[in-house]
């Protein structure tokens, strides 16, 4: 009973208390409003219950009294935006020193890529204590990665990418849901994350042969494509390209964030680099998501050829 | 507690229920009154087929594994139960029911604006429900009500296209009651009866029209194009096709978040007239009561972005829509403040309608504050799409709207049959509407915040104790609804005959015979006064 009866979940990410004390808040104000409205419904009720066949006074509209009633609870609906929206600007800004996990939704499962090439299906396995920022995509229909351990939940949306990071604070197994309807085994499609101490994460991380590393993937898939061909001579060149600002042929710029790879790769025409004619051919429907996240690897990569020379100073 | 004074029977004087027996009487009804018998039965039939869904639902979640009915099933249950709950019985309940028996009869008209639009409207609601029940017999729809993208237009093999132009049928059933509101209430006010004297129901189903009329045609065409993506597949939601899937999120919920005022401001309309007959007092701020239900349709379209903190939507959205979400609670809070306040040095009497109202009461207070915690960012992280949102919204729709909804058919059950209900039986069911409700539903916020999913067929073990309460908490309401079902019936052959006014309220509608005749009012009403002038009536069923 114990085991099966709980009213939190476990708490084992660094927001999830923070979570759990603006809930508890908004807890307590429910409780005071809840027992206030039921306790004047029920106490009037009792009090001036009809005994007599004396019709009731009049009372007057008060202003007054419809100023307080307005601007208390507008009051304190204010001090929960401002709380709520604080919490979600956390969780939705990933710190700097985050480590990248690529996930993909599928119907019905999770597929995971680790930095070092590792792969795992409805498992997720990372060190504690270690920020991780999971960047998402789905190979079909909308999915949403939630980890209620960790209080945290994206949607996972085909053709796009969506953010979010966690921190776990303790070791553990939690329950890794999809939380968005997604179809037949809807249900089915839960995995774990699988919380391990830095030295045991180490040891998982050597204790089966590596895949490939998505940069790797990345490079082959840049040359078997032909990208090469292009790219550094008639096509712009893509090193020190992520994260840079870009100038377009319509006089505007655009941040090369992986959004705007994704687009440039997929719909190679929405966006036209200035200074180069339009002849790149659009990857629609010829790349997996795991291609596209291979490519993304690679590309995020390269840098810029004097930056690296400067570094190596 | 003194029985009721009784009545001289039903005579025969023509009403509007003896003005013709044949079943062409009926279907070809231009009588405001007959056609909302028509909707009452209609929709009461689909409450008890969208319950049946429920209760399989239910007994399936009983246990953690999948084990009486395969995922696909369960899959088609759930979905099956929203779309035959929200379209064809929340939306069109009280609007179609007793605002079309009551908006002429409130207003001291003969009937509304336009009687043949009126039927017109109950026939495009029967065909769009008989194209969703086609839907449900030639294999049913598996994409939840929310018909999400690319789900609903590219991978669901199921009766989609069947349903959806069910739904967008049914649409403009809902669009043609209430631009025929709208025209009623500005040009059939019976002499006297000014804006300010106009009672908060119909001020409710004013505020519930212009939303009608605004988001339904948002609605139709967002499932148009989910039909057509089916269909000829163009690329407009599904991304391998170039389109958007979140598009079809913010079209949805530009109608389908206001199409929540559409279920509950008339309950609250309802509502409002309940409390001031019971407490025999005038309603505190009328003013202030009136215009939050202007106020709610209006910001109600502006805070649907408040179903996308999680889509992927920028953080700046978000921002904006937890704001606004937050606006539009206030106005629904001071609502509750002013009913409340209707009770103080009020002369309380406990017949079933105010039992029902202090449910409405209790239980729309606790589905708005919970409506807080979706509305706090951070928060909604956690709970979206879980079990939480799943209780938020049943205490407002259920606990809130269909209490309103039961309150309102006893209040005017007189009016309506002319004979009265069983008052005792009717108290007792009340209670158990709402101890079942309590049960079924509670235990979903625990569950909820616990992690549960929503729609999930099966579940890890741990959540099985609260599933359990719950399922065993829908049994009970199960009993509660079916009750005033049978007694109800029985009480058209049984009942006391009600007089035109047995609970002595104001009301144009209860200075009139009941069943009222087929024109309403022998000589058009003149108004004098405002709307619940309890003060100046004679206080009936003294307790001593």
């Amino acid at each position: 009973m114990n085991e099966s009866f709980r009213l939190l979940p476990e708490s084992a990410s660094s927001v999830a208390a923070s979570t759990d004390a603006l809930y508890f808040f908004l807890c307590a104000i429910s409780a005071f409003f809840t027992l206030l409205i039921f306790g004047l419904v029920f106490y009037f009720a009792v009090k001036y219950r009809r005994r007599s066949a004396e019709p009731p006074p009049r009372l007057a509209a008060s202003n007054a009294l419809e100023a307080f009633w307005t601007l208390v609870p507008f009051g304190i609906a204010l001090v929960i935006f401002f709380w709520g929206a604080k919490l979600y600007f956390h969780i939705s800004r990933p710190p700097s020193d985050a480590m990248d996990i690529y996930v993909i939704g599928k119907q019905w499962m999770w597929k995971v890529q680790h930095p070092n090439g590792r792969r795992e299906i409805n498992e997720l396995h990372v060190p504690l204590g270690r920020a991780v920022r999971v960047t998402l995509s789905s190979q079909d229909v909308i999915h949403s990665f939630y980890v209620p351990a960790f209080r945290i939940k994206q949607d996972a949306v085909p053709g796009r990418y969506t953010v979010t990071w966690f921190r776990p604070i303790r070791a553990g197994i939690y329950h890794l849901f999809c939380a968005e309807y997604c179809g037949t085994y809807h249900s089915h499609m839960i995995g774990r994350v699988v919380v391990l101490e830095p030295e045991r994460y180490q040891a998982w991380l050597s204790g089966t042969p590596l895949d490939e590393a998505p940069e790797e993937a990345g490079a082959s898939l840049f040359a078997t494509l032909g990208c090469i061909t292009c790219h550094g001579a008639r096509a712009p060149t893509l090193a020190g390209l992520y994260g840079s600002e870009v100038r377009l042929a319509d006089g505007g710029t655009a941040r090369a964030d992986e959004q705007y790879i994704r687009e440039s790769i997929l719909d190679s025409t929405a966006k036209i680099v200035s200074g180069y004619p339009p002849i790149m051919p659009s990857f629609r429907n010829q790349l997996t998501e795991e291609q596209l996240f291979d490519l993304l690897a690679y590309i995020k990569s390269l840098k810029d050829p004097l930056e690296k020379r400067k570094a190596q100073e | 507690m003194t029985p009721l004074e009784p009545s001289p029977p039903v005579t025969a004087r023509e009403t509007y229920l003896n003005a013709g027996y044949s079943l062409k009487s009926w279907l070809l009804a231009l009588d405001h009154k007959r056609i909302a018998i028509l909707y009452f039965v209609s929709i009461t039939l689909f409450f008890f087929v969208g319950g049946a869904f429920a209760t399989l639902v239910r007994l399936e979640l009983m246990t953690p594994r999948g084990d009486l009915v395969s995922s696909d099933t369960y899959n088609k249950l759930f979905t099956m139960h929203g779309i035959i709950m929200i379209f064809f019985f929340l939306i069109p309940s009280i609007p179609a029911t007793l605002g079309n028996f009551l908006v002429p009869m409130m207003l001291g008209a003969r009937d509304l604006a336009f009687p043949r639009l009126n039927l017109l409207s109950w026939y495009i609601f029967v065909a769009g429900g008989v194209l969703t029940m086609v839907a449900v017999v030639s294999g049913g729809v598996d994409t939840g009500w929310t018909f999400y993208t690319p789900y609903s237009s590219a991978f669901s093999n199921t009766s989609v296209v069947v349903t959806v132009v069910g739904v967008f049928v049914t649409g403009f059933s809902s669009i043609l009651t209430g631009l025929n509101f709208i025209v009623t209430i500005h040009t059939l006010r019976a002499p006297g009866l000014t804006w300010g004297r106009l009672p908060l129901f119909i001020w409710s189903l004013y505020a519930t029209s212009i939303i009608m009329i605004l988001g339904t045609p948002v609605l139709a065409i967002s499932l148009a194009l989910v039909g057509a993506e089916r269909i000829f597949h163009v690329g407009i939601f599904d991304p391998a096709s170039g389109g958007d899937p979140l598009l079809f999120q913010h079209l949805f919920w530009y109608y389908s978040h206001p199409a929540v005022y559409i279920m509950i401001l008339p309950g609250m309309g309802v509502v409002s007239e309940i409390i001031p007959c019971f407490a025999r007092k005038n309603i505190f701020g009328y003013g202030v009561v009136a215009l939050s239900s202007l106020a709610i349709a209006f910001t109600g379209f502006l805070v649907w972005g408040h179903h996308m903190f999680v889509s992927g939507q920028s953080v700046y959205s978000g921002l904006v829509f937890s704001f606004l979400s937050y606006l539009v609670a206030i106005p629904s809070a001071v609502k509750v403040f002013n009913w409340t306040a209707t009770l103080y040095k009020g002369s309380i009497s406990f017949h079933t309608p105010m039992l029902y109202a202090f449910g409405f009461l209790g239980l729309f207070t606790m589905g708005g504050l919970t409506g807080l915690f979706v509305a706090a960012l951070g928060v909604d992280v956690h709970v979206h799409d879980t079990y939480f949102v799943v209780a938020h919204f049943h205490y407002i729709m259920v606990g809130g709207m269909v209490m309103a909804y039961l309150g309102g058919v006893h209040f005017w059950w007189p009016k309506i049959s002319g004979r009265m209900y069983p008052e005792w039986i009717a108290r007792f069911s009340a209670f158990v509407v709402f101890l079942g409700f309590n049960l079924t539903f509670f235990p979903q916020y625990v569950l909820g915040y616990l992690g549960m999913p929503r729609r999930y067929h099966s579940y890890p073990d741990e959540f099985q104790v609260l599933n359990v309460l719950s399922s065993a908490g829908a049994s009970i309401l199960a009993v509660g609804y079916v009750l005033p079902l049978i007694y109800l019936l029985a009480s058209l052959k049984y009942g006391k005959a009600a007089g035109p006014n047995p609970w002595i309220a104001t009301g144009l509608e209860w200075q009139t015979p009941s069943p009222p005749p087929t024109s309403n009012f022998p000589t058009t009403p003149t108004v004098t006064a405002g709307p619940y002038e309890y003060q100046d009536m004679e206080v009936p069923f003294v307790q001593r």
